[in-house]
């Protein structure tokens, strides 16, 4: 029996082939926008806790009030120590001492006077030792447009945008004009060893990263850093591990009297991120959601029309001595397969597309040129194990579910008005 | 052998709801059919006879009265017994064949059989056998679609009588065909009616039909206004 309904519904393609383009690519679109919209947004936070926030941050407490000024007169100091104590009480988190400042880069002609200059915004980090995880964290070889990685004392990287500005070319030099940890004025003489491009319009804007002890030698910062990154082994946020870690570490070392007493913030904690995320979420939910009840009130309404459409055939078939129960379950098996096939293959095609997103991207940097978001400006769409069931929801369930509303139609009639319905 | 009586219906009353009113189908309507009957149940459009042919089908049931089919009341009878009374002892061809078109012309008769689990083989049996009946043994792989109107109702009848019904219940079976076609048709009727004494009972009012009848009930406004074999059984008991 089960065979004879599957041949009538292969060979009839209004009731297969066109159902199955409906669930397909509802489900596809689905696959699609649950990849897109997740690739986004751990885009997002990937790149912000890799060059702002890390998944911790341990501040002073001061600091950490004002940190949108790089306030480094108020920064942690014997952070050798304490970048010790971290790695040994929390030995599952990367931990890196990092100086954000601000200061006015001076780019120098023969004779020493000003040819061009520009406001920048730096970073230092250990950019030589072999164990450092920064270069890995913040993909700098790639990043590389021109010239090369820093390999000694007083070399920089500049952003490729900043440098061209400037005129400044591989080998100059470019002189820091900044303020000291204690407030006077501070002037460093740096190489410039290779321009990037982060593909971050707030870093490529006018970015420059040194080398840590370099910095701290500029700056009057020895064995002092503003902030120290820890970033998860796996590379991925996860709220409950950094809570837990952020509540040891702060019952410890955190005095709320102490204003140089050391506190440590979570991603969420920083930046309104937290919030941002949560609205991220909400509204990513909320978007997933509409487009899920819609693709079910579409697959629901295919389900129902095909339902009506073959009253006549449903009229002969009572007539010819099927019961009800036999027909209504025969229509949601055949209703499961088509939701069971479109899914599958709809999935397919969502995957094949999200990961060809996933590869290439979107780039949107013109739309964020002047953004001072840390946002990639190339929006992927990102494959996870959620990416292969997502499409099932509304493929599966709205065809049954529709299918199953539509059929209740044949039990509440009675017989002979089926037959009615089908002499017209 | 026309003594066991397949169909019984005692003062059967059928209304409809029509807005606020009540449309009376059938009203007060006492017959019965017995094995091997060929009759037809005449009048004008709106008269009851398809209402009757629906409810002697247990497609629907009587707003009043009873009616007993092959020893079954209709009353009380689940969905499920219903399905397999009609599945085991009734037929029904119809007036626009309805056949389902997605299926050849072999399928569309195997169809009454898979619901009755027979085994393949016996079913292939049957169905050549049922075509043979009928005349159409070369459009076995046809589509409906490529059937004239006397060719798919042939199918109809042959799906009707593949699973040997004790009864055919045909609303207006000829309606749609024309005079060539309907003289085939319900010669083939007759035969099988002869040959397997199925009791075929026709809605109808073509006198193409009416003229093949051995028994013909004239219906008006749900009620029976004559009854042919009733007129012969009064006749007999006058005459003796």
């Amino acid at each position: 029996m089960i065979g004879f309904l599957l041949k009538g519904l292969l060979r009839d393609r209004s009731r297969s082939l066109f159902p199955l383009l409906t669930v397909a690519s509802g489900v596809a679109l689905t696959v699609m926008l649950h990849g897109w919209l997740y690739g986004v947004l751990n885009s997002m936070l990937d790149v912000n806790a890799k060059f702002q926030t890390g998944h911790l941050k341990v501040m002073t407490l001061a600091y950490a009030e004002q940190e949108e000024q790089f306030p480094n007169d108020l920064a942690c100091t014997g952070v050798e120590s304490l970048l010790v104590e971290l790695r040994n009480e929390f030995p599952d988190i990367v931990w890196t001492a990092r100086i954000r400042f601000g200061g006015l880069l001076d780019v120098p002609d023969s004779t020493g006077e000003t040819r061009a200059q520009g406001p920048a915004f730096g970073m230092a980090f250990d950019l030589f030792t072999a164990t450092s995880p920064e270069r890995r964290l913040l993909k700098l070889q790639q990043a590389l447009v021109r010239g090369r990685l820093p390999h000694q004392a007083n070399e920089i990287l500049m952003s490729d945008e900043f440098a061209r500005k400037l005129g400044v070319g591989i080998g100059e030099t470019a002189t820091l004009l900044s303020t000291t940890m204690y407030g006077s004025v501070a002037m460093h003489n740096f190489t410039v060893a290779g321009t990037v491009v982060f593909g971050i319009s707030a870093m490529d804007r006018g970015a420059i990263i040194a080398d840590i002890s370099d910095v701290q030698r500029a700056l009057d910062m020895e064995n002092s850093a503003g902030e120290i990154l820890g970033f998860l082994d796996t590379l991925q946020f996860e709220k409950e591990r950094t809570e837990a870690v952020k509540m040891a570490f702060n019952q410890q070392h955190s005095d709320p009297d102490d204003d140089f007493s050391h506190t440590m913030l979570s991603l969420r904690d920083q930046n309104g991120l937290g919030e941002l995320l949560d609205l991220i979420v909400m509204a990513l939910s909320l978007v997933v959601g509409i487009f899920l009840f819609v693709m079910f009130i579409v697959l629901w309404n295919a389900g129902l029309m095909a339902s009506l459409r073959r009253y006549g055939e449903i009229g002969v078939r009572l007539a010819t001595g099927e019961d009800k129960g036999h027909l209504y379950r025969a229509m949601l098996l055949e209703s499961f397969m088509l939701g069971l096939i479109g899914s599958a293959l709809g999935t397919i095609v969502g995957l094949a597309i999200s990961t060809y997103l996933q590869n290439h991207g979107l780039d949107f940097s013109s739309f964020s040129k002047n953004s001072s978001l840390f946002m990639d400006n190339v929006f992927r769409a990102q494959v996870t194990p959620g990416s292969y069931v997502i499409g099932f929801i509304p493929g599966l369930i709205a065809t049954v579910l529709g299918t199953t509303f539509s059929g209740i139609g044949i039990y509440k009639r009675q017989t002979s008005q089926l037959f009615k319905e089908l002499e017209v | 052998m026309q003594d066991s009586v397949q169909i019984e219906a005692r003062h059967l009353c059928k209304t409809f709801p029509m807005g606020q009113q009540q449309v009376v189908a059938l009203e007060q309507v006492n017959l019965s059919f017995r094995e091997g009957e060929f009759a037809g149940l005449v009048g004008p459009s709106g008269s009851g006879k398809t209402t009757f042919l629906n409810i002697a089908g247990l497609l629907d049931v009587p707003t009043g009265g009873n009616i007993t089919v092959m020893g079954q009341p209709s009353d009380g009878a689940s969905h499920k017994a219903a399905a397999a009374l009609r599945n085991r002892h009734i037929g029904f061809i119809f007036q626009t064949f309805n056949l389902l078109p997605v299926y050849t012309v072999f399928e569309n008769v195997e169809f009454p059989l898979l619901l009755q689990g027979m085994p393949k083989s016996q079913r292939k049996d049957a169905v050549w056998q049922a075509l043979e009946w009928v005349g159409i043994l070369d459009k076995a792989k046809a589509r409906p679609s490529q059937l004239s109107g006397g060719q798919s109702q042939r199918v109809a009848i042959a799906r009707a009588m593949v699973k040997r019904p004790a009864i055919v219940l045909a609303d207006e079976p000829t309606a749609n065909l024309d005079a060539k076609n309907s003289h085939n048709v319900l010669q083939t009727m007759v035969k099988l009616n002869e040959e397997l004494k199925t009791s075929f009972i026709f809605s109808t009012h073509d006198e193409k039909v009416i003229q093949y009848l051995k028994r013909k009930i004239s219906l008006e406004d749900g009620r029976v206004v004559e009854d042919s074999e009733a007129e012969a059984r009064k006749h007999e008991a006058e005459l003796q």
